[in-house]
């Protein structure tokens, strides 16, 4: 058996201890949620903790509600399963229904959360591997080695970022809540990340995501999104691209776009100078939509460090923020499929 | 550092209660403590769904959950598919068909089908594959799980349905997973589940 190594489990009953015991133990301590990819990155001795801290005891977490100005509040341990099944999701923000309904499989889906998917690890090659095979390489950046493995020269960690529920949350323009041993914060879930595959999450260890908040502007009614995910399989495997988009418009002309990448950058890095090539075009004009979508290629910064070739990475992307333009924009979609999941 | 704890699981509707490292696993649990061994160790990284069990009526990896936060809940595993001696509609139509070949993946399946035929009686194709994209298995090319978990399907809406006798394995009665005549055959006997 591929055992854990021993901990102690810590199960506190509110935010505010929660955050207290990560702030006193500092790094050996970890919060766990769905414990989807803290589990098996312990098992692998990726990540260590002397003290697990889970949140799933913790009243209010798990609420999914509409608050009164139209804006959608998922709880960060409301579990991914039911974002995708919620009614409310499906017929507001259907985008980001999909772009749930495409991770993992579905026992995964029935114990991961929202905020343990957008707090998910960086992810590599070199990196998730076993303890024997690292350890043949000396390790890398990530651990306690001294060289990138995927980038020699380089002095940071290129891990690629994993999330689907990222890129897709902030194209929508989605605020997360924070909450310390000091209280609450609010801030844009763009500004989470940084573009590190180290330190990929720009808030304190000890501050728990207790809340994703969709606004009203970006549901169906105001916007049009769309989710493109590229993988091998069409279940269990993580996206080697992801490319999610929305658009708003009036008097069918584009006002607001935003486009955000997964899995081509340390972070879901955001193609703002593509998104602004679409700004005053008609909505569904062929050529804002190719130009945009080479703009897209431009930010995107795919490794050789997952499933196939990093260059095909980046033409797909290009191809896959045509594509998720064109179903935004209404348009018909041609060449290959989104691959989102066995049943669309 | 990791203390023993004692807890009360619910494992197929009876109460057990184990002593067991707090960091153990339910899958650990299950398979050391209860002995439960039809539950299956495969990845344990969340990979393959062999050790696909039930809390609460939904599918969960029992790999990468904790026993000790499953008190007070509903756990079942393939052990629990059985009436006493009788097997259930799904455990018959896949020994019959030959859904099972290796068996490794097939609890883990099982299970998976269960949760989904107690939500949805008459699922599509699509709808069956999408359950079990979370199981992997190596040795049927899926096609023959697929159909055996439509047969279930049918026998537990209490159709008439099935695959002509004849490319049944064993002894076909007329085919009717978890018929009416205990016993009649030994895969419908004993638990092949160990
Ligand atoms: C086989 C397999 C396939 C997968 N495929 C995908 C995929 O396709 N797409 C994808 O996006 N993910 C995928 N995952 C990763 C993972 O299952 C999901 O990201 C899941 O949503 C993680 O949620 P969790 O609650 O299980 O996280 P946990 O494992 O509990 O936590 C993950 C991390 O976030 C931290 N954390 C958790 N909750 C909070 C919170 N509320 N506040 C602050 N920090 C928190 C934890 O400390 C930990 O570091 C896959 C995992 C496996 C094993
Ligand atoms: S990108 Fe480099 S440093 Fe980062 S995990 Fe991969 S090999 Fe290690
Ligand atoms: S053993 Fe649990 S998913 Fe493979
Ligand atoms: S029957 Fe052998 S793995 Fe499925």
């Amino acid at each position: 058996m591929l055992r854990l190594p021993p901990f102690r489990l810590r199960t506190p009953s509110s935010l505010e201890e929660a955050a207290r015991i990560v702030a006193g133990e500092g790094p050996a301590a970890r919060f766990v949620a769905g414990g989807t990819d803290l589990w098996p990155n312990m098992k692998r001795r990726h990540q260590k903790a002397d003290t697990v801290v889970s949140l799933m005891a913790v009243p209010g977490l798990a609420e999914l509600r509409g608050d009164t100005g139209g804006n959608l509040e998922i709880g960060g341990t409301v579990t991914l399963d039911r974002v995708e099944r919620d009614e409310r999701v499906q017929t507001r923000f259907p985008a980001l229904a999909r772009a749930v309904a495409s991770i993992s499989s579905p026992p995964l889906r029935n114990m991961g959360t929202i905020g343990g998917n957008l707090c998910v690890d960086t992810r590599c090659t070199y990196y998730n591997q076993t303890e024997e095979w690292r350890r043949s390489i000396d390790y890398c950046l990530k651990e306690e080695g001294t060289v990138c493995w995927v980038a020699p020269g380089s002095s940071r960690c290129w891990a690629h970022t994993a999330s689907d529920s990222a890129p897709m949350l902030a194209a929508l323009g989605a605020r997360v809540r924070l909450a310390g041993a000091e209280g609450e914060r609010e801030i844009p879930l763009a500004d989470l990340y940084r573009d590190d595959g180290i330190d990929y999450l720009g808030k304190r260890p000890e501050e728990v995501l207790s809340r994703v908040v969709v606004p009203a502007e970006a549901d169906a009614g105001h916007c049009r999104s769309a989710f493109w995910k590229l993988r091998r399989r069409g279940s269990i495997d993580f996206a080697v691209l992801s490319v999610a988009v929305a658009l708003w418009q009036e008097h069918g002309v584009v006002t607001r776009a935003r486009i955000h990448l997964g899995a081509v950058a340390s972070w879901p890095v955001g193609a703002e100078k593509a998104a602004e090539a679409l700004v005053g075009r008609p909505v569904g004009d062929e050529e804002a939509i190719r130009e945009a979508a080479k703009l897209v290629r431009r930010v995107a910064t795919p490794m050789d460090n997952t499933d196939f070739l990093a260059q095909w990475r980046g033409v797909m992307a290009e191809r896959y923020a045509e594509s998720a333009l064109r179903e935004a924009s209404g348009l018909e979609v041609t060449g290959l499929a989104p691959n989102h999941r066995l049943v669309g | 550092m990791s203390r023993a704890v004692t807890a009360t699981l619910r494992v197929n509707g009876e109460e057990r209660t184990v002593a067991f490292p707090g960091h153990h696993t339910l899958l650990e649990v299950l398979r050391e403590e209860c002995a439960l061994t039809g539950t299956k160790h495969g990845c344990e990284l969340g990979e393959c769904g062999a050790c696909t069990v039930l809390v609460d009526g939904r599918p969960v990896l029992s790999c990468l959950t904790l026993a000790c936060q499953h008190e007070g809940r509903e756990i079942e595993t393939v052990e629990g598919l059985a009436d006493g001696n009788r097997l259930g509609p799904l455990q018959v139509a896949f020994a019959d068909l030959g859904a099972a070949q290796c068996g490794y993946c097939t609890p883990g399946i099982l299970m998976a089908a269960e949760a989904m035929l107690r939500e949805q009686p008459r699922p599509s194709r699509e709808r069956i594959a999408e359950q079990l994209s979370g199981n992997l298995c190596r040795c049927t090319g899926y096609l023959k799980i697929v159909e055996a978990v439509e047969w279930a399907a049918a026998v537990r809406r209490g159709e008439d349905a099935g695959p002509p006798p004849e490319i049944l394995f064993g002894h076909p009665e007329p085919g009717r997973p978890g018929g009416d005549a205990p016993g009649r055959r030994p895969s419908e006997t004993a638990s092949s589940n160990t």
